[in-house]
C-alpha cells in the first residue's frame, strides 16, 4: 500500500506540488500585506510559518482517502485480511512523504524569504518534520470522517484545525525559544511525545472513522 | 429487575418517552425554583463586589454556564461512546441535543465573560489560557455539529459524530494543557485572572444554586431535545403513530 501510494504520487506530481507551491504563495503573502520590513517579518517568521505549514497540511488531508474511495480501493482495503489500521498507516506514512517532508525540507526558503533569524534554522526543520507527521495523523481522522461527505473539504478543516491547535503551539515555540537563543529541546521532546501520541491512536479512530463514513 | 434488564429497557426509546414524560413538571418545577431563586438572591439581595461593584454579578450567569459547557462535551462523548460500543439506540440519539446545547452554553459562557470583561479589564477579549480553551472547546462543539448536518442518514452522522466526540474527548486534556503552557510562556501579565480564592459565603450561595439551576437546566433541555429527537427518528413505528394520532383527536 505505501509502495502503491508512492508510486501514485510520484504519477501525479502537480497534486503533490500544490501544497508546497500553496506554501510559498502565502508567504509572499505576508510581506505584502503587513510590512517588507526585516525586523518586523523575523518577529512573525516562525509562528507564520508554522500557520502556513498546517494550513498546507490541511489542504492536502482532503486527497488522503478520496482517490481511493472514488476508485473503489476503500472498499476492497475494508474487506482485506490485512487490519485497516495497517493500511491506513501506510497511506498516512505515504502521505508525509509526498507532503511533509517536502514542506519541511523547504522551509528554510522560507525563513529566508521572511528573514528568520540564523538560530531558528535547525529549530524550524526539527519541529516541521515531528509536526508536520503528527498532522498528517490529526488529518487522517478528519479526512476518513468526510470522505463519503460531498464537498467535505471545508468540513475537514472545521473538524481538524482545533485538533491541530497542541502541535502548531509547541512547534512554533520551538523555533521561537531557538531564534531567543533559549534551550528548545524540551519543546521538541513534547512535539514528539504529541507525534508518539498520535501514531498510537489515530490509525485506529481514523480506521473506525473510515468504516462509520463508508458504511454508515 | 436484574441489571441487563434495566439496561436493555432504559435503551429503549419508547420507554424512555413514557417515563420521561412524569418526570418532567417535576425537573421543570425544579429548574424554575432554582433558577428564580438564584436570579433574585444573586442579583438582588448578594452584597456587590468591594473592587467590582455590582459588575460582578455577571458571574451568576457566566461560572454555571461554563461549568454545564464542560460537561456537556462530556455527556456527549460518553453518549457517543455507549452508543458506538453498546449500540445503544437512546445513546445516540442524546448526541445530536447535547452538542447543541453545549454549543450555546459554551457560546454564553464566552459572550457574558466578553460583557464582563469590558467594565472589569477595559477590554472585551485577551487571550487568555482559560478564555482561549474555551474558544477551542466551541470549535470543537461546532465541528461535531457541523458534521452532524452534512451526512444524509441520521444514523451515520451519529456514529460519525460520537468517533469526532471521543477524539475531541481525549484532546481536550492535551489541548487544554499546552494552551495553558503557551500562556505562561507568553506571560502578557497585564491582567490576573486567577479566580478569587476567598469569594464570600453570602456571594457564594447564590452561586451554588445558580450552578445547580443550570444543572437542572440542562438536564430538562437535554431530555427534551431528546423527547424530539426519538419523536423524529421513531415516527415510522407503531407507538409514535398512536401518541400523534390520539393527540390529534
Amino acid at each position: 500500500m505505501l509502495v502503491r501510494d508512492l508510486r501514485l504520487a510520484n504519477r501525479r506530481r502537480g497534486d503533490m506540488a500544490n501544497p508546497l507551491i500553496f506554501f510559498v504563495m502565502v508567504a509572499t503573502l505576508v510581506p505584502l500585506g503587513v510590512s517588507p520590513e526585516a525586523t518586523r517579518l523575523a518577529v512573525m517568521a516562525p509562528g507564520i510559518i508554522w500557520v502556513m505549514a498546517l494550513l498546507a497540511s490541511l489542504l492536502s488531508a482532503e486527497s488522503l482517502f478520496a482517490g481511493d474511495y472514488r476508485d473503489g480501493t476503500l472498499e476492497q482495503a475494508l474487506v482485506a485480511p490485512q487490519p485497516l489500521w495497517v493500511l491506513v498507516l501506510a497511506k498516512i506514512t505515504a502521505h508525509w512523504l509526498v507532503m511533509g517532508l517536502p514542506l519541511t525540507l523547504m522551509s528554510p526558503l522560507l525563513g529566508i524569504m521572511l528573514s528568520l533569524p540564523p538560530a531558528g534554522y535547525p529549530a524550524l526543520l526539527a519541529s516541521l518534520a515531528l509536526g508536520t507527521a503528527a498532522l498528517s495523523l490529526l488529518g487522517a481522522i478528519g479526512a476518513a470522517l468526510t470522505v463519503a461527505i460531498r464537498r467535505g473539504g471545508l468540513l475537514l478543516s472545521l473538524i481538524v484545525m482545533p485538533l491541530y491547535m497542541p502541535v502548531l503551539i509547541f512547534g512554533a515555540s520551538a523555533v521561537q525559544q531557538a531564534v531567543d537563543g533559549m534551550a528548545y529541546g524540551g519543546t521538541l521532546a513534547v512535539l514528539g511525545a504529541l507525534l508518539a501520541f498520535a501514531v498510537m491512536l489515530s490509525p485506529f479512530a481514523a480506521a473506525g472513522a473510515l468504516r462509520v463514513g463508508l458504511h454508515g | 429487575m436484574t441489571f441487563t434488564q434495566w439496561f436493555h429497557r432504559l435503551g429503549s426509546p419508547r420507554w424512555f418517552y413514557q417515563a420521561s414524560g412524569k418526570w418532567l413538571p417535576w425537573l421543570a418545577a425544579a429548574t424554575l425554583i432554582l433558577l428564580v431563586a438564584g436570579l433574585v438572591w444573586g442579583l438582588g439581595f448578594a452584597p456587590a463586589d468591594a473592587k467590582q461593584g455590582n459588575s460582578f454579578r455577571i458571574i451568576y450567569i457566566h461560572v454555571p454556564a461554563a461549568f454545564l459547557a464542560l460537561a456537556g462535551y462530556y455527556v456527549m462523548a460518553v453518549a457517543g461512546a455507549i452508543g458506538l460500543i453498546w449500540k445503544m439506540k437512546l445513546a445516540e440519539m442524546a448526541m445530536r441535543p447535547a452538542a447543541t446545547l453545549g454549543a450555546a452554553l459554551t457560546f454564553i459562557s464566552l459572550f457574558t465573560g466578553a460583557l464582563w470583561g469590558k467594565p472589569t479589564w477595559g477590554t472585551y477579549w485577551v487571550w487568555d489560557a482559560r478564555i482561549t480553551s474555551m474558544l477551542v472547546l466551541f470549535f470543537l462543539y461546532l465541528g461535531v455539529i457541523a458534521l452532524h448536518y452534512a451526512y444524509t442518514s441520521r444514523d451515520a452522522a451519529t456514529r460519525a459524530g460520537a468517533v469526532l466526540a471521543l477524539v475531541g474527548t481525549v484532546n481536550i486534556p492535551i489541548i487544554y494543557k499546552s494552551v495553558d503552557w503557551w500562556y505562561t510562556l507568553h506571560q502578557p501579565a497585564t491582567i490576573k485572572l486567577t479566580e478569587a480564592p476567598t469569594m464570600h459565603p453570602a456571594m457564594f450561595q447564590p452561586l451554588v444554586v445558580m450552578i445547580l439551576g443550570f444543572y437542572c437546566f440542562y438536564a430538562l433541555a437535554l431530555i427534551l431535545g431528546l423527547r424530539a429527537e426519538i419523536l423524529h427518528r421513531e415516527r415510522r413505528t407503531r407507538w409514535v403513530r398512536e401518541l400523534i394520532g390520539e393527540d390529534a383527536v
